[in-house]
């Protein structure tokens, strides 16, 4: 039994807990709790009536069982009960219980409100303080039903007590976040914010935060509470040790009210108003100034205490982000803890430095930590100290420090913690891409990753480095010369395999001059780690090979020789015996020339955000990896995502309005399928609708050119084309059009802003068309908003033929009107012309983005322009099938300015109500990103 | 806003348990259990921070005893480590050196002088005496209880 029970000793309620301290084993404490439980239900059934106290002993009973992690099912009619008792600790025992196990759902709800409302109005203040407690902890629907209305009267009532508007600010914070409908603004709110002004220290500090959590929701309304907070501040940081009395902590002034008030006025840009401006900005200085002051105790709290002001300080300070001084100064500051002795001052400024290093103003004075934060990064003993520390490194990564902090990283991650290598993978892999000058380096660096932490490696960084190595022809060479080296390594990881077994296949023609390095050399070294690897792997070995045949026709016979093993032809997978069986056919009966075709180098990828971004954003959250990105601000175009790739003076590219963004931009893809070598193109018609069924013709004229809009007049489109092309708002592929003697065929693909569409055209008669020339035309304005690329088809066209014709697309602008298709041939001599719309619509490349529908509404909220909000209600014509909608957007709604579309499945309940999208911020650089 | 508050043992015994978001047992019983596990595994040297799901978990240790809290990311760390001393301070004065078996015994009263101090996970009152002014208030309307002795046990 302990010595203190002080109050109301409860005997009973100590001898239990005495008993289930002393049970010895867990089933001798079931066995306990059950004979009290059996007890108690006797007690609350027996017909004896209890008194208030056995009732409250019981309840505080089965409460403390219910804390031990047991299951309570009855007792909730008997805490009720106490409620209405006007013994002090019987009604604060029934509340307890209420605030601890009655969820909203209990069919009890009305018998507790109705307690509760008794004492609320019973101007009885310690009894209104529970009930606004109560309310406050339950903070449920029903109970925001039924007394938000009430509190605000209370909270500004000038005879509430001061302890009693206290709970009733918070009482109603707790109501306003759960149920903000059910708060009403009025007349109260003006009043709420001179609570800033109250006497009482306590009421100040519980008004704040409901005030902040208004201003949040309704900036302007409550923009008369900046002024009353820097003044209140002001008296604050200014006021002497002692004058605030108890609210004085540790020598430090209100600590709490200050952290609250500086977070309140975080809600807000700098105040416009140059008094209160200057006063406020004296006061930061009055905070950074005392954090130089010596400590008035040793005491951590002390300490603690004035540096939770000091980091608050500095955050409004970057949060304001336009007071260069100061924000040096905290820079300064920061830079102090960083060499701290208290771990977690350390972190604190590890983790402030990483915002600072996105502002203009302190990015370079965050820059002059550098060896400190590696210095943490190597010797820090707690893995989210160090975890801080790589954020920061990364943060503050510009040009001129990139090498050494990816050094730095990679020496790191040898040693890493587990939990923490991929995301670190992930950002080396991102500023190496970033900040590449060479691209040697930026190769280099992707396969000593793989080679230090090849597992922690995703998919998404070694497809980047083959993306950046097909798109740069500068560094193939070099690329392929470097992972011939590491396939050297005894033991290499299987990623590494997958790189150097694309990049040879590519590239490995580049280093087959050197004996070394020779054909037959580059193939068994690739081979010899052939059976070690997996399924995917191995496959993708498998395209190397027939690459080589391709490029080397000295390997044939001995590639030949291992596709034609038992081990391939009737390997148990049927991706590997499909590959083996399709390559072996294909080296053996295709002409070199149609080889050479087929297996042509890649043609570039059209260029995007790195994929490996988007997985770090997606690890760290929104807010992390694109605050640090968007809030970077670099001069020059270099500034973007992947800025740092120099535009390369890409051989063969066609230079195009868009050119300037993106060195790597898609060029004109070479003579080549877009697809991977399979030979899946040459077995199967990919147009099965064509009635012909003859294979589409291979390999398109090397010759490509840009079709400018046709000097002739591109006539009227037919008049059925507008019903025509809305058949392929909602897809991609089918027939486009049809008559007696033509069939037009379409089968495209989008993806972002690019889009590549192959047109099919079939010759239906047994008589050969002559002068076939399709050309495409923007009528209007879409010269500016939409550029496509056609390759020239032949001039001729078989009877029963079918030719092929690839178009590149790529929308720069948003765009209303489709481009026209022209086709003019000779048919018997008779010249034929034909103009239709081309299935190019604007929702094409739009990519849906999935939301919460808070998040939704948030984004919603701060479109201010009238022109940005668009919204029409209409009624589906058909039942809604979320799969199907959401594989298939097709959105009316768009407006001018409008670049993003977001889908939303979570927004109504029902699905057949499901209809909304949106729009939103334009992008400030020419390219749709819809 | 603090989220929740968890004090435990050493042993990873659940003393004190206070919720200001609405979640399910069973839920609630997840948490508390990874928590517990991670902060227990930690070294005292370590720092008191840590990143926790999309929280921040500020921890403390008194004696046997580890307060533990979890604040949203825009809240302070620091403060939040004050928090918890002030709380321990106001058990300290309340109890008269308080160590766990008081928190135990009189679990109510530790729930009670928390609710005076923080209500909805946000500061009320930081003042000490203006907290336990409010709670012996409550003490002193208590009636004296001559008949308890004659209650039988439990």
């Amino acid at each position: 039994m302990p010595a203190v029970s002080k109050g109301d000793g409860m005997r009973g309620l100590a001898v239990f807990i005495s008993d289930i301290r002393n049970c010895k084993s867990k089933e001798a404490e079931i066995k306990r709790i059950n004979k009290e439980l059996a007890n108690i239900r006797s007690k609350f059934k027996g017909d004896k009536a209890l008194d208030g106290y056995s009732k409250k002993k019981y309840v505080c009973k089965l409460l403390f069982i219910f804390l031990l992690g047991h299951d309570i099912d009855f007792g909730h009619m008997e805490a009720v009960n106490l409620l209405s008792s006007n013994k002090y600790t019987e009604k604060q025992i029934g509340y307890l219980f209420i605030s601890v196990l009655v969820n909203s759902t209990s069919e009890l709800i009305r018998l507790i409100n109705n307690g509760v409302k008794n004492d609320l109005t019973s101007r009885n203040p310690t009894f209104m303080c529970l009930a606004l407690h109560c309310i406050a902890n339950v903070g449920s629907r029903e109970m925001g039903e039924a007394f938000a209305a009430d509190i605000p009267r209370i909270l500004v009532a000038g005879d509430s007590m001061d302890s009693v508007k206290q709970s009733a600010a918070l009482c109603l914070l707790r109501l306003y976040k759960a149920s903000p409908d059910l708060v009403p603004m009025g007349e109260w709110t003006a009043r709420v914010v001179h609570l800033l002004n109250d006497q009482h220290m306590g009421v100040v500090t519980a008004a704040v935060s409901l005030i902040t959590c208004l201003c949040k929701k309704n900036p302007e309304d409550f923009k008369t509470c900046v002024s009353l907070a820097v003044s209140r501040l002001s008296r604050i940081v200014s006021s002497a040790s002692t004058d605030l009395q108890d609210y004085t902590y540790y020598f430090v002034p209100a600590p709490w009210l200050s952290v609250k008030l500086l977070r309140l006025l975080q809600c807000y840009a700098p105040p416009e108003d140059a008094a209160v401006k200057g006063r406020l900005v004296e006061c930061l200085e009055t905070v950074l100034n005392k954090a130089q002051e010596p400590p008035k105790s040793k005491k951590v709290q002390h300490s603690n205490a004035k540096n939770a002001v000091l980091f608050e300080t500095i955050s409004l300070i970057i949060h304001y982000d336009s007071e260069p001084n100061l924000l040096v100064r905290a820079c300064n500051q920061l830079g102090q803890f960083l060499q701290h002795r208290e771990t977690n001052l350390r972190y604190l400024a590890l983790e402030s430095m990483c915002t600072l290093a996105s502002s203009e103003f302190s990015h370079e004075a965050v820059k002059t930590h550098i060896d400190t934060v590696i210095n943490a990064l190597k010797t820090e003993r707690d893995v989210s100290v160090r975890q801080r520390a790589a954020d920061l490194l990364y943060a503050m990564c510009d040009r001129s420090n990139a090498k050494q902090i990816v050094s730095e990283m990679l020496r790191y991650l040898e040693t890493a913690d587990y939990a923490i290598r991929e995301e670190i993978v992930l950002k080396v892999a991102i500023l190496a891409e970033k900040y590449a000058v060479d691209y040697s380096w930026y190769v280099d660096t992707i396969l000593n990753l793989i080679r230090i932490a090849g597992d922690y490696v995703s998919e998404e960084v070694w497809y980047r480095v083959l993306q950046i190595v097909t798109n740069r022809d500068d560094v193939q060479g070099y690329a392929a010369k470097t992972v011939f080296e590491a396939l050297q390594a005894p033991a290499c990881h299987e990623n590494m395999v997958k790189v150097g077994g694309y990049i040879l296949g590519e590239f490995g023609n580049l280093i087959a001059g050197d004996p070394r390095s020779s054909p037959p050399v580059q193939f068994s070294l690739l081979h010899s780690k052939f059976h070690l690897c997996s399924v995917a792997t191995r496959a993708l070995l498998l395209s190397t090979y027939i690459k080589f045949i391709n490029l080397f026709p000295e390997t044939k016979a001995t590639i030949q020789a291992v596709l034609r093993a038992g081990s391939q032809l009737r390997n148990a997978d049927v991706e590997l015996q499909q590959r083996a069986v399709e390559y072996l056919t294909l080296s053996s009966i295709a002409s070199t020339d149609v080889l050479a075709t087929v297996l042509e180098e890649m043609p570039p990828f059209p260029e995007r955000e790195s994929s490996i971004l988007a997985k770090l954003k997606r690890k760290k959250g929104p807010g992390a990896a694109s605050t640090l990105d968007d809030g970077r601000r670099e001069p020059g175009p270099g500034g973007d995502v992947n800025g740092g790739v120099e535009p390369a003076p890409s051989t063969g590219s066609t230079p195009s309005p868009s050119a300037d963004l993106l060195g790597l931009r898609a060029a004109p893809p070479p003579a080549a399928p877009p697809a991977p070598p399979s030979a899946g193109s040459l077995l199967v018609d990919v147009f099965s609708d064509s009635p012909t069924g003859g294979p589409p013709s291979l390999g398109p004229s090397p010759e490509e050119a840009f079709l400018s809009p046709a000097a002739e007049d591109p006539g009227i489109p037919i008049p059925e084309a507008d019903e025509l092309l809305h058949k392929f708002v909602c897809k991609n592929s089918g027939v486009l059009f049809e008559n007696a003697l033509l069939q037009i065929g379409v089968k495209s693909e989008f993806r972002q802003n690019l889009g590549r569409m192959y047109l099919f055209y079939g010759n239906k008669t047994s008589v050969q068309f002559q002068n076939f020339c399709p050309t495409v035309t923007h009528p209007g304005d879409l010269q500016s908003q939409l550029v496509v690329q056609t390759k020239r088809v032949p001039g001729q066209v078989d009877g029963g033929a079918q030719v092929q014709q690839v178009l590149n697309i790529e929308c720069l602008r948003d765009f209303l009107t489709p481009p026209l298709l022209t086709v003019r041939f000779r048919y018997g001599g008779a010249p034929q012309a034909l103009t239709l719309k081309l299935p190019v619509t604007i929702n094409k490349f739009f990519q849906p983005t999935e939301m919460a529908a808070q998040a939704f509404f948030q984004r919603w909220k701060q479109l201010s322009l009238p022109q940005q909000e668009a919204q029409k209600i209409f009624q589906a014509n058909h039942p809604m099938d979320s799969e199907v909608t959401k594989a298939k957007p097709c959105w009316t709604t768009w407006t001018q300015t409008q670049r993003t579309m977001w889908v939303l499945g979570s927004c109504r309940p029902k699905p057949c109500r499901w209809a909304a999208c949106c729009g939103s911020s334009p992008t400030p650089r020419p390219r749709c990103t819809a | 806003m603090m989220q929740f508050m968890l004090l435990f043992s050493r042993q990873g015994k659940l003393r004190l348990q206070k919720w200001y978001v609405p979640l399910s047992d069973k839920e609630k019983k997840k948490i508390t259990r990874e928590l517990v596990q991670t902060v227990l595994a930690r070294k005292p040297k370590m720092c008191s921070f840590l990143e926790w799901r999309d929280l921040k978990i500020v921890y403390k240790r008194y004696a046997s005893l580890y307060f533990c809290c979890a604040i949203e990311d825009q809240d302070n760390e620091l403060i939040t480590l004050e928090i918890i001393h002030r709380y321990v301070e106001l058990l300290d004065k309340y109890f008269g050196s308080v160590c766990e078996l008081d928190i135990i015994f009189n679990f109510e009263k530790a729930y009670f002088i928390l609710d005076e101090f923080l209500l909805g996970g946000e500061v009320q009152e930081t003042s000490k005496k203006n907290v336990l002014k409010a709670i012996e208030q409550a003490d002193l309307l208590q009636e004296p209880r001559h008949e308890y002795f004659n209650v039988p046990v439990y």
